[in-house]
């Protein structure tokens, strides 16, 4: 490996080491992910008021947006893990990569859904072929490629090493996903928060979305952990660490068999 | 603000029957992708003790047997 990468990075990438330490990290994640999860749901129900022009229906934004952009950030850390596993072959960037794409799709997907039970009253209409929408579901698609190529080898490292290469290339869709309402003429509102300048939001509305981004990235972590964790031990199930993991586990069913 | 009341909160403003179903698959969809490689997880581990089990049991049997 490169000699700039520092030594903890690589000490950490070792398979039983990121396992522990994913271990470790997984409950907080997910502890996080519930908490503001809630408070984010507590604040747009509840304490959010009804908007002028859509009533209560526009209460699908707090997790029609968050889902979008977990749905571009996911596709960016996917893109990111399979170019680092293809450069340097590092076989946790490889689990990476191929455990986020059922994430990644899994929040595309609740965005197409919850954005056409969004656009029936409001627009109309489930679905219409607008750059927005049309570029979203490319980008379902390019998910499902993904995990598609990937269990389509008998090898699994030569599929996730095929299956990078498409991540790679699909990468071109997320800023058209992104820009899709400002270069073409949709159907589909415009960004309501912005990075920079003032977001066309009140703050009352605003909170609850922010809040339910991070318990979004939040979910995402603990999700992902869990996937690795999995898949690492299907991977390395011949060395000594997983046969322990196995015995330790074995040992642990058997005394609560014997409890019963 | 009004007082809260159940019966509103459930209404949506006449909006629930779009609402509601949103929200639904956002849970479902999540408690599925938090669940399914746990459940992986613990086949995997149960196939490799089988494994291991089989491994051990043909070290023990003593070459005369055979």
């Amino acid at each position: 490996m490169a000699n700039w990468i520092p030594l903890w990075v690589h000490k950490l990438s070792s398979p039983p080491n990121f396992y522990r330490f994913a271990g470790t990290l997984r409950p907080w994640a997910l502890g996080l992910a519930l908490l503001l999860g809630a408070i984010a749901l507590y604040g747009g129900l509840v304490l959010a008021p009804a908007d002028y022009q859509q009533g209560d229906a526009y209460r699908i934004i707090f997790i029609h947006v968050p889902c979008a952009w977990m749905g571009l950030f996911v596709y960016g850390v996917m893109a990111i893990a399979s170019f680092i596993s293809l450069v340097w072959r590092i076989k946790l960037a490889e689990v990476v990569a191929m455990e986020s794409a059922p994430i990644g799709a899994a929040f595309t997907f609740i965005t197409l859904c919850t954005g056409s039970l969004w656009g029936k009253p409001m627009w109309g209409t489930w679905w219409t072929w607008d750059a927005r929408l049309t570029s979203e579901l490319v980008l379902l698609f390019l998910y499902l490629g993904v995990i598609g190529l990937y269990h389509s080898f008998e090898d699994r490292r030569q599929g996730a090493r095929a299956a990078a290469f498409l991540a790679i290339i699909g990468i071109i869709n997320v800023p058209i996903v992104h820009f899709s309402v400002n270069w073409w003429n949709t159907l589909h509102q415009g960004s309501t928060v912005r990075l920079l300048g003032p977001s066309k939001m009140s703050g009352d509305m605003l909170w609850p979305l922010l809040t339910m981004m991070a318990a979004t990235k939040f979910y995402y972590i603990a999700s992902l952990f869990g996937r690795v964790r999995t898949d690492l031990l299907s991977l390395e199930s011949g060395k000594d660490w997983v046969r322990q993991i196995a015995e330790a586990q074995g040992h642990a069913a058997a005394k609560q068999e014997g409890r019963r | 603000m009004s007082a809260f009341s159940w019966d509103s909160f459930i209404a949506m403003g006449g909006y629930a029957a779009y609402v509601w179903p949103a929200y639904a698959v956002f849970f479902i969809v999540l408690i599925a992708d938090y669940v399914s490689p746990t459940l992986r997880r613990r086949r995997d581990l149960r196939e490799l003790r089988a494994r291991m089990a089989r491994q051990s049991a043909r070290q023990q049997r003593p070459p005369s047997a055979s």
